[in-house]
């Protein structure tokens, strides 16, 4: 299997090389209409279908890969270090983007699988695919070339073949494990779309509003992706790395984050360029970036150049990966000068205050965040280069810098949908600004009532000032665009004689873009209060003997047991907490701890009760070898299920926002 | 309602929010202290995990335990903040500190971001005003006629 695979890669590799070279010299002879030997249509088309032979070659590697886990060919020694014989079934799938090259393979398949999709359905417009599926090919050239000569997954283990392997990073062993990066993949190669289109448009000297219609769904789907991939990997970090928090500013958080800000951006700034033909050439750029940013977070993981709490071991990719990016950023720089006047603005913005603006300033900020989370990965290797000192940059240096951007963002969302379009006046801002106004100053005054306050210790504390003034933008915001859906929503009704409820769902199938994107930001200011939230966390940690008691917040949390289990895969010991409130026994927890056989790495299983006001998050530490008691350490976080409810309705929003709308005198039972 | 009564309204009322604002922050409880969890929560673990060492929870982790009882006895000698965290750095290097210090070179990581963010924010109300001023001036010049057309042509083809 290891033979077929290689083979499969190398024949992946040549269909690649095929599809971009035959790609290119055709799109040349029909751009310059020299006479040729063979048609350049004929040509373009062996190219296409290269280009979807290709997939299928990369997809007959992926599955050689997956047959030897399942198998367990220790011969090849991926499988080797990445599985073992009792690994469950699922957890061996995974095991297909555990390593390094495994996860490189699976980029190339997942490119194949969009190029594919993106193949067949040329007919929308023959030559912009064409561009687009020859930049998608030479992509994919470097990704099988390094699967090919500097990563390959099929290299066989010199020597006595073990007879097990040394099993799946323990990490790696969770549910969300199989889903997170997949879903993490798909965005990050799913903006390689986008790209092409850009790039290939920009070629071609192509409309740009156009091309922007057509990469959509691309650009929305992959934006979905990658959110939820982040979002996953959030709450796999809260439920197994058992620290009590989410988010910790590694760097390869870091990584996705950054493509997905850009990406953010892009997706606000297209809009100004459909609507007013204006911001063209930052369009262009920003998925550049966005593209070059995806690039930049798999050099920075993979190269070794920051540490991370689960960057990939350090190897020699990274020359291959800067050697790329320098082409890539040549290419657009390139093409960008030589088609620059095709991007010229149709029309300027006029006022300052005006929904325009608005999209601008959005922008900014969302590229300042991008910067400052950049500037903050970079830092540590600048420092070292300028002043040999090598230092850290860490949670308190985000907190401090990227919260006060977050928050003036939160701040954008809220005033850019009140902002009409090309300028506004003073009497409309009065009148639009006044409720989430109200609802800002009541929020600050409420949380102060119930003692929610900016200091701490009689000093100032930083967070919980954040966490009032994130509340209180969340609160303004929220009532932005609430009044935003009931405005249109009681128009509807007026005019239609129906009810509240039939009007708002008419509202938003008529411009189900404008509502879905409504509806993200409304996530958006849910996910907020929650990440707020953890300015109020806390925790307790006790050594724990049969009957001890533990109390945080209105929980006490007895210990009733501690007790040993064993499987094929792992050694576990957990302890049995009866959880009281009100002196009522409420239910029992029991947090884990795993030794696992094959790696002996230990892993925590976190015992998690989550409500909407709090979770109760328990850690299983360990045992005191003087004793032999567990000892427990308890987390009381505030609002994290705000979080999770917050991505749901992101998610929903954005499929309300890929539905078409509803084209007028198309509504059924109302006016037509 | 009169403009001047409208506006002796909305004074009135800030007046009385600020009053409760006031009274609120007058009625502040203070909590045990919390200086060893935020001198904590300011440093690393060295361990290699690259998790803050308030944070940092491994099973026999051979590093977290050490520094933590460190800062516990730093604290119990009566110590400044600033020399606990400059007895960490001089055992362990910078790198036990969880953000860059506030001077020498490390203050450049804390001003580039807000100096770009600034500049960059100030750049763009510049050329914004510029634009909405030259709109009022002056028509935009028009476009390349064809241009145009080859747009139009491209777009009626693609349709």
């Amino acid at each position: 299997m290891a033979a077929f695979g290689s083979f499969a890669l190398l024949i992946a590799l040549a269909l690649a090389a095929w599809n971009l070279l035959a790609g290119a010299v055709a799109l040349r002879l029909i751009a310059t209409g020299q006479p040729s030997a063979i048609s350049p249509e004929r040509l373009a088309d062996t190219a296409r279908r290269a280009g979807i032979a290709g997939f299928w070659a990369v997809t007959a590697a992926a599955f050689a890969l997956v047959w030897s886990v399942f198998t367990n060919d220790f011969s090849i020694t991926y499988i080797l270090e990445h599985s073992n014989r009792a690994l469950p079934g699922a957890y061996k799938f995974s095991a297909l983007w555990s390593g390094q090259e495994g996860s490189l393979l699976l980029w190339a398949w997942l490119l194949g699988a969009y190029g594919f999709v993106l193949r067949l359905t040329h007919k929308r417009d023959v030559k912009l695919y064409a561009y687009a599926g020859a930049i998608l090919a030479g992509i994919q050239v470097f990704f099988l070339a390094i699967l090919c000569f500097a990563a390959p997954p099929f290299s066989l283990f010199q020597g006595a073949i073990p007879a097990d392997g040394a099993g799946l990073n323990p990490l790696l062993q969770y549910p969300e494990m199989v889903i997170h990066p997949p879903m993490l993949y798909l965005g990050y190669v799913g903006f390689s779309v986008p790209f092409a289109f850009a790039l290939g448009a920009l070629m071609m000297r192509y409309p740009g509003e156009k091309w922007i219609k057509i990469t959509r769904i691309w650009t929305m789907v992959t934006w979905l992706f990658l959110t939820c991939g982040i979002f996953l990997g959030m709450h796999w970090a809260y439920a197994v790395l058992g620290w009590g928090g989410y988010w910790g500013w590694d760097p390869v958080e870091n990584a996705s984050f950054m493509p997905w800000l850009t990406g953010t951006a892009f997706l606000h700034s297209v809009m100004m360029q459909e609507k007013k033909g204006m911001m063209k050439s930052w369009n262009v750029w920003l998925i550049f970036s966005t593209f070059l940013l995806t690039l930049l977070g798999t050099l920075l993981t993979r190269a070794g150049l920051v540490s991370s709490v689960h960057a990939f071991a350090q190897s020699s990719i990274g020359t291959w990966f800067t050697v790329f990016m320098g082409i890539v950023l040549a290419v657009c720089i390139f093409t960008y000068i030589l088609q620059r006047d095709h991007l010229k603005s149709e029309h300027h913005l006029e006022s300052l205050v005006s929904r325009e603006s608005s999209f601008l300033f959005n922008n900014l900020v969302l590229l300042a965040a991008c910067f400052v989370i950049l500037w903050g990965t970079l830092f540590p290797i600048l420092s070292e280069y300028v002043v040999g000192n090598k230092v850290t940059v860490g949670a308190p240096w985000y907190n401090a810098v990227a919260v006060p951007i977050g928050l003036f963002l939160l701040f954008l969302t809220g005033v850019g949908p009140l902002l009409p379009w090309r300028a506004t006046s003073l009497r409309a801002i009065k009148r639009n600004f006044v409720l989430p106004c109200v609802a800002l100053w009541a929020t600050v005054a409420v949380c102060l009532v119930v003692g929610v306050k900016p200091w701490k210790d009689g000093a100032f504390d930083q967070g919980s000032f954040y966490a009032i003034v994130a509340f209180a933008l969340s609160a303004a915001v929220f009532t932005a665009i609430a009044s935003e859906f009931m405005r249109g929503t009681l128009v509807i009704a007026r005019q239609s004689g129906r009810n509240l409820i039939w009007a708002k769902y008419m509202l938003i199938r008529r411009n189900t873009r404008r509502y879905g994107g409504y509806i993200i930001h409304i996530g958006v200011v849910i996910v907020v209060v929650g990440l707020a939230g953890a300015a109020f966390n806390r925790s307790v940690e006790s050594e724990m003997a049969l009957h001890d008691k533990l109390s945080i917040g209105p929980y006490v949390l007895e210990c009733v047991g501690a007790t040993q289990d064993s499987n094929a895969n792992y050694n576990s010991e957990y302890a049995l907490l009866d959880v009281y409130k009100g002196g009522k026994k409420q239910f029992q927890m029991s947090p884990e701890k795993r030794v696992y056989l094959a790696s002996e790495q230990p892993q925590t299983m976190v015992a998690i009760h989550s409500r909407p006001e709090w979770d109760l998050y328990v850690v299983y530490e360990g045992t005191n070898p003087d004793t032999n008691q567990p000892i427990i350490k308890a987390f009381l976080n505030p609002l994290v299920s705000w979080i999770w409810a917050g991505v749901a309705l992101m998610f929903w929003g954005t499929l309300i926002a890929l539905v078409p709308s509803l084209k007028p005198g198309t509504q059924k039972g109302g006016q037509q | 309602m009169r403009a001047s009564s409208r506006f002796t309204f909305w004074i009135k009322g800030a007046q009385a929010l600020a009053l409760a604002v006031a009274v609120c922050f007058s009625l502040g409880a203070t909590e045990p202290n919390s200086r060893f969890v935020d001198l904590n929560h300011r440093l690393m673990c060295t361990c290699g995990c690259a998790e803050i060492l308030g944070e940092c929870n491994h099973v026999g982790c051979p590093n977290s335990t050490g520094e933590l009882n460190e800062l516990r006895a730093g604290i119990a000698k009566g110590l400044s903040d600033k020399e606990i965290l400059d007895t960490f750095v001089a055992k362990y290097g910078a790198v036990v500190l969880a953000a860059p210090t506030t001077h020498g070179f490390d203050l450049v990581a804390w001003i580039a971001p807000f100096a770009v963010f600034a500049a960059a924010l100030l750049g763009t109300i510049l050329l914004v005003r510029r634009w909405s001023v030259g709109k009022t001036q002056s028509e935009a010049p028009a476009s390349d006629p064809a241009m145009d057309a080859l747009r139009d042509k491209i777009r009626r083809e693609t349709e």
